[in-house]
């Protein structure tokens, strides 16, 4: 946060989360409002074919077993019928890491058929930290990520928008790390760019500082963002932290997604990141699916955040 | 959220607040015009890879045109080894060559043993943990303690070990080992 901030931003800055907080990106500027989470879907449905529409989901955390959620397995299917069911097919879907628990091998292909199981051309992932427990990553990368360089990491073009997927969960010592290698990544692969190219960039861990005494903050992000700087629109995309959370900060945008498998506190509202226990009936409230849509020729990015029905 | 989590009931009236601060700017929004579109070029709706990348990363979802790759293993069965016998009960004290994983925290943070001596650590958290040497310069390096699994290490060199878990690396202690 170089800027200080408009008052508008301000006010952006306190919207951080709803049921269905909509951002449009117009222009390079960020406008939010609440929105009726049908009418978002239902518009991003009948959009036409220029229309990009990708699904992100976070934190399957197959393999969980607790009483967060007794059938981790049984949420992400759900999840992966609500995807089926939106009422359009979402040109890819994206799943922001901890795929697994415990980085086990029956557990990264257990998730792996559930996901071949969603109605979209592609499927793309990073992994979390759980995905890459005690082995720098390889378990994850043999099964997820063979066609990529380095650790993991790549970008790809679609409907005009440029995606970076970063790998920050590699060799924790505090917070999130990307690496010099990687970071040169971003440089080399945003050279060629247009300042006016929308940007989209995810990662398990937050980009952001959401509260680094978790954990929830990535030490060399800023490096990246510099690199970034010269975008009008830039959206960050993350899992990790189990709840919807926004920020606005200069030219990016960061949204954390929610989980499918169990709820996190929230940042220091209690003594240590535990899974939450909440009443049977309400656990579905905390986990969910996100629709992006963005519409060429407006300028569109819209963000919809959808509970687990 | 129309939920309201214990954690976050204190913070619901700066949540209404919020809400009332972004309707503010909808109508803001609503009454200036629309950006026009930056260029009038055809749109590549394929997802290709970015420049410099081998090869499109991701997997084919279910209707993907191309041949859909199906997973080499079958569908392994989630069975998780039983934990009776390996939590300590709450409140028991830990001796100097135990540790108890719990509420995110190595318990006891710093223990002294001899050299030789077996040091065991058992998650008693709901979540996962791993007992790992810092910067990976020593020689702890656990699998994934899920809930009420042990790792055992016997220190034969005196030292200091700084330790880790590399799932919450917020997580951190010490075992210092004498002759």
């Amino acid at each position: 946060m170089t800027n200080p901030m408009t008052r508008r931003q301000f006010a952006r800055h306190t919207g951080w989360f709803g049921a269905a907080v909509v951002l449009s990106v117009a222009g390079g500027e960020v406008v939010s409002h609440i929105a009726d989470t049908r009418d978002s879907i239902t518009a991003a449905a009948t959009a036409d074919t220029n229309t990009l529409r990708f699904v992100q989901v976070s934190d399957s955390h197959i393999g969980f077993t607790g009483p967060a959620n007794t059938d981790v397995t049984a949420s992400f299917t759900q999840a992966v019928d609500q995807v089926n069911s939106l009422g359009f097919r979402p040109d890819f879907v994206l799943h922001t890491g901890d795929l697994t628990h415990l980085s086990a091998p029956g557990q990264f292909d257990q998730v792996k058929q559930m996901m071949s199981g969603l109605r979209t051309d592609r499927v793309f992932t990073v992994p979390g930290e759980h995905d890459s427990v005690d082995d720098h990553g390889r378990a994850y990368r043999r099964a997820f990520a063979q066609a990529t360089g380095g650790d993991g990491w790549y970008s790809f073009d679609t409907h005009g928008v440029h995606f970076i997927a970063l790998v920050n969960t590699l060799s924790l010592e505090k917070l999130g790390h990307l690496g010099t290698e990687q970071i040169d990544f971003v440089r080399r692969d945003v050279a060629g760019l247009s300042s006016d190219t929308p940007i989209v960039v995810f990662s398990h861990i937050p980009l952001f500082a959401m509260y680094p005494q978790w954990g929830w903050s990535t030490d060399d992000a800023l490096q990246v963002l510099n690199l970034l700087k010269r975008f009008s629109s830039v959206t960050a995309l993350n899992g990790h932290v189990h709840q919807l959370f926004s920020r606005v900060e200069g030219n990016v945008t960061f949204h954390s997604a929610t989980t499918t498998a169990y709820p996190l506190p929230g940042p220091g509202r209690a003594p240590a990141p535990t899974p939450q226990v909440l009443p049977a009936r309400q656990l579905h409230t905390a986990l969910g699916i996100r629709t992006v849509t963005y519409r060429q020729g407006t300028t569109a990015l819209a963000i919809t955040d959808q509970e687990l029905a | 959220m129309k939920t309201s989590f214990p954690w976050r009931r204190a913070g619901a009236a700066a949540a209404a607040a919020a809400v009332l601060a972004v309707s503010g700017l909808t109508l803001a929004a609503c009454s200036s015009p629309a950006h026009p579109a930056a260029s009038g070029t055809a749109i590549a709706i394929a997802i290709t890879p970015g420049s410099g990348q081998p090869s499109l990363a991701g997997m084919p979802g279910s209707t993907a045109t191309d041949p859909v790759t199906q997973p080499s293993a079958p569908m392994a069965s989630m069975s998780m080894p039983s934990s009776a016998g390996a939590q300590a009960p709450a409140g028991t004290p830990v001796s100097a060559d135990r540790v108890a994983i719990k509420n995110f925290a190595f318990a006891p943070a710093a223990i002294t043993v001899k050299a030789g001596t077996t040091v065991t650590w058992t998650n008693q958290d709901s979540d996962a943990h791993t007992v790992t040497s810092q910067n990976n310069a020593g020689p702890l390096n656990s699998q994934a303690l899920n809930t009420g699994q042990s790792f055992s290490y016997t220190f034969t060199t005196p030292g200091t070990y700084h330790y880790l878990c590399t799932i919450h690396p917020f997580m951190t202690a010490t075992v210092t080992v004498t002759r």
